[in-house]
């Protein structure tokens, strides 16, 4: 019997360095999927965040650049209107677009710039060490948020899609969840979409993914897929927020 | 080509066109907006790229983005602006791409004034952002050194794959002087396949490119900043740049003055001749690197008594002039730099009184 899986050619086969239950590895993957089934490997590239996904291009073949932090928009709108041939993506975690890039992602959404963001939204800062995010929930828990995000000092988590989509320019923008097959495979769809829109040089697109982090939650990768199932969700709607007519 | 009269930020943004550049991002700040006014209006007549960005963060890193993707890209902007790119100034350096910044200084620190001012010496030599970089850094005293410098800045940005400066200033971004720019500066785009994202297909190729600045392992830290050192090694053996005035006669005094201020120093200079006082100028061409053997030269002549750097600042330069002179003669310092230049009369009293 011939050879019937294998990795997408726009991956690369080192090791991640993500934690055990951690979803950056099957977004990475759904976005290499895409890549490959659109053909545009040669003409992608990437630009890397701050946060857990800095060291993303270690798992990606193809060009890659790596941003500041937040300022990844900023970067793909530079290539973008010099190379408009090229298929640019950011990819961006929460602390980094929602944070510190809040004015790149509303600015370069605004502009209508042709490219696509991959925002992964787990509620937490990852990498410095789980540190409270614009998305962190109220009342969860954060290394600077010890007895829980009190909105009455830190205001409510904010819902990047839910306000991206009110911007008059049209745009793709969306939002998904990695929790389960089901939910993976429309996020796949989603996240092909994004790209074929940029391929079409039709808007910019944004494709949010509801993720998880257990270890900086302090849960099991089981517990913590029950627990954005049952606390993100309901706060964090998932469906198409905006599609370009 | 006939000389024509120009606005010195218009001739700026003409010369970055001049020079192959068709990749222009701004934010717009007094003195500096007419670049961006200019070439929202002329980009597009060439088929170039003209975006005003959110603010000039972002456009530091649109900067980056271009300059990553291997194409040509310039930004201009003023002091308080060019505070928001340091960010992006010191990953351009580390990630080493060639982009050129041009910062019509005004005064600071601060919102400051819109006046001109030299006031962002320290801030353009010596680093602004963070971590071991330098920029080169060119100091034109007109219009004309403008463009010219503005036009090589292309072709060295990509000689050392870095970020350049040309740090002017708002007497020079808003004044008037006939202009020519010439065919010989324009240069054709380096070959960037070795290391611009510009895309696989593009280069033929199987092997993809990254830009980065992040080297976790120290070793491999290390080893960057040591090529990036060793460029600046080699921008001070092949890129110093100054021009003596009077500086052929024995003078009593050496003036060290760059930019619009040594245009005033010039006359003063001259005014003292008439009354049979001989006094030298050394004007550093570029900042980084810097002139040192030739301040040292000139310092040290025989007839030479004393030196004074003279700026529109509160005294920067002034801390490399000493650097250079090496303890041989004191050195002193006269500035302003609330937006009055000192006037040629102001300077002859200052330096007659070292005499």
């Amino acid at each position: 019997m011939g050879k019937t899986f294998s990795k997408p050619e726009a991956m690369s086969s080192n090791m991640t360095h993500y934690c055990p239950g951690c979803t950056h590895g099957i977004v990475h993957r759904l976005v290499a999927e895409a890549i490959d089934e659109l053909g545009i490997r040669g003409r992608t590239v990437g630009i890397a965040p701050v946060g857990c996904a800095v060291l993303c291009y270690n798992y990606f073949d193809f060009d890659f650049q790596e941003a500041a932090h937040g300022r990844a928009p900023a970067m793909a709108t530079g290539i973008k209107r010099v190379r408009p041939d090229l298929i640019v993506f950011t990819y961006q975690g929460d602390g980094d677009l929602a944070s510190i890039g809040m004015g790149e992602i509303i600015h370069a959404a605004n502009r209508g710039e042709k490219f696509t963001t991959i925002f992964i939204n787990n509620a937490i800062y990852g990498m410095t060490g789980g540190q409270m995010a614009p998305t962190t929930m109220p009342g969860q828990r954060a290394t600077t948020a010890p007895t829980g995000r009190d909105t009455e000092l830190t205001g409510m988590p904010i819902r990047m899609a839910n306000l991206l989509k009110e911007l008059v320019t049209p745009g793709y923008i969306t939002r998904q969840a990695v929790l389960n097959p089901k939910q993976i495979n429309k996020a796949k769809k989603a996240i092909k979409k994004a790209f074929e829109y940029q391929v079409a040089n039709k808007c910019f697109s944004f494709v949010e993914v509801i993720s998880t982090c257990p270890t900086n939650w302090g849960l099991t990768p089981l517990d913590a897929l029950k627990w954005a199932e049952d606390t993100l969700l309901p706060y964090y709607e998932l469906g198409d927020y905006k599609i370009p007519e | 080509m006939a000389k024509v009269l120009m606005k010195g930020n218009e001739a700026i943004g003409e010369a970055a066109i001049r020079a192959g550049c068709l990749n222009y991002f701004a934010y717009p700040i007094t003195p500096q907006s007419e670049v961006a006014e200019y070439l929202a209006k002329r980009m597009p007549e060439v088929g170039g790229v003209f975006l005003q960005g959110e603010s000039e963060v972002a456009v530091g890193y649109m900067i980056f983005g271009a300059a990553g993707c291997g194409e040509r890209v310039m930004t201009t902007s003023s002091s308080p602006g060019i505070s928001l790119m340091s960010e992006a100034l010191s990953y351009i350096a580390a990630a080493q791409c060639p982009a050129v910044f041009v910062n019509i200084m005004r005064g600071g620190p601060g919102l400051g004034g819109i006046l001109p001012s030299q006031g962002d010496y320290f801030q353009a030599v010596k680093g602004g952002g963070h971590g071991d970089y330098h920029l080169l850094v060119f100091a034109p005293d007109g219009v004309q050194e403008a463009v010219e410098m503005t036009m090589n800045a292309f072709t060295l940005a990509e000689k050392y794959r870095g970020p350049v400066m040309i740090l002017g200033d708002g007497m020079i971004g808003q004044m008037m002087e006939p202009v020519e720019f010439p065919d010989n500066l324009k240069s054709e785009p380096s070959n960037k396949d070795a290391w611009a994202t510009s895309g696989m297909d593009k280069r033929k190729s199987d092997k993809r490119n990254l830009v980065r600045s992040l080297f976790l392992d120290p070793t491999e830290l290390n080893a960057n900043n040591l090529a990036l050192k060793a460029k600046y090694v080699q921008m001070k053996k092949e890129e110093i740049l100054y021009e003596g005035y009077n500086t052929d006669l024995d003078y009593k005094v050496l003036i060290v003055s760059y930019g619009t201020m040594s245009r005033v120093c010039k006359t003063s200079i001259d005014m003292m001749k008439e009354e049979g006082i001989e006094v030298g100028l050394l004007r550093p061409r570029t900042l980084f690197p810097f002139p040192e053997e030739a301040i040292f030269k000139a310092a040290t002549r025989e007839s030479c008594k004393a030196v004074i750097s003279i700026e529109m600042s509160m005294g920067q330069m002034v801390e490399d002039v000493e650097r250079c002179v090496r303890g041989q003669r004191k050195v002193d310092f006269y500035g302003e730099c609330g937006g009055d230049i000192p006037t040629p009369e102001k300077i002859i009293e200052v330096v007659k009184g070292l005499l």
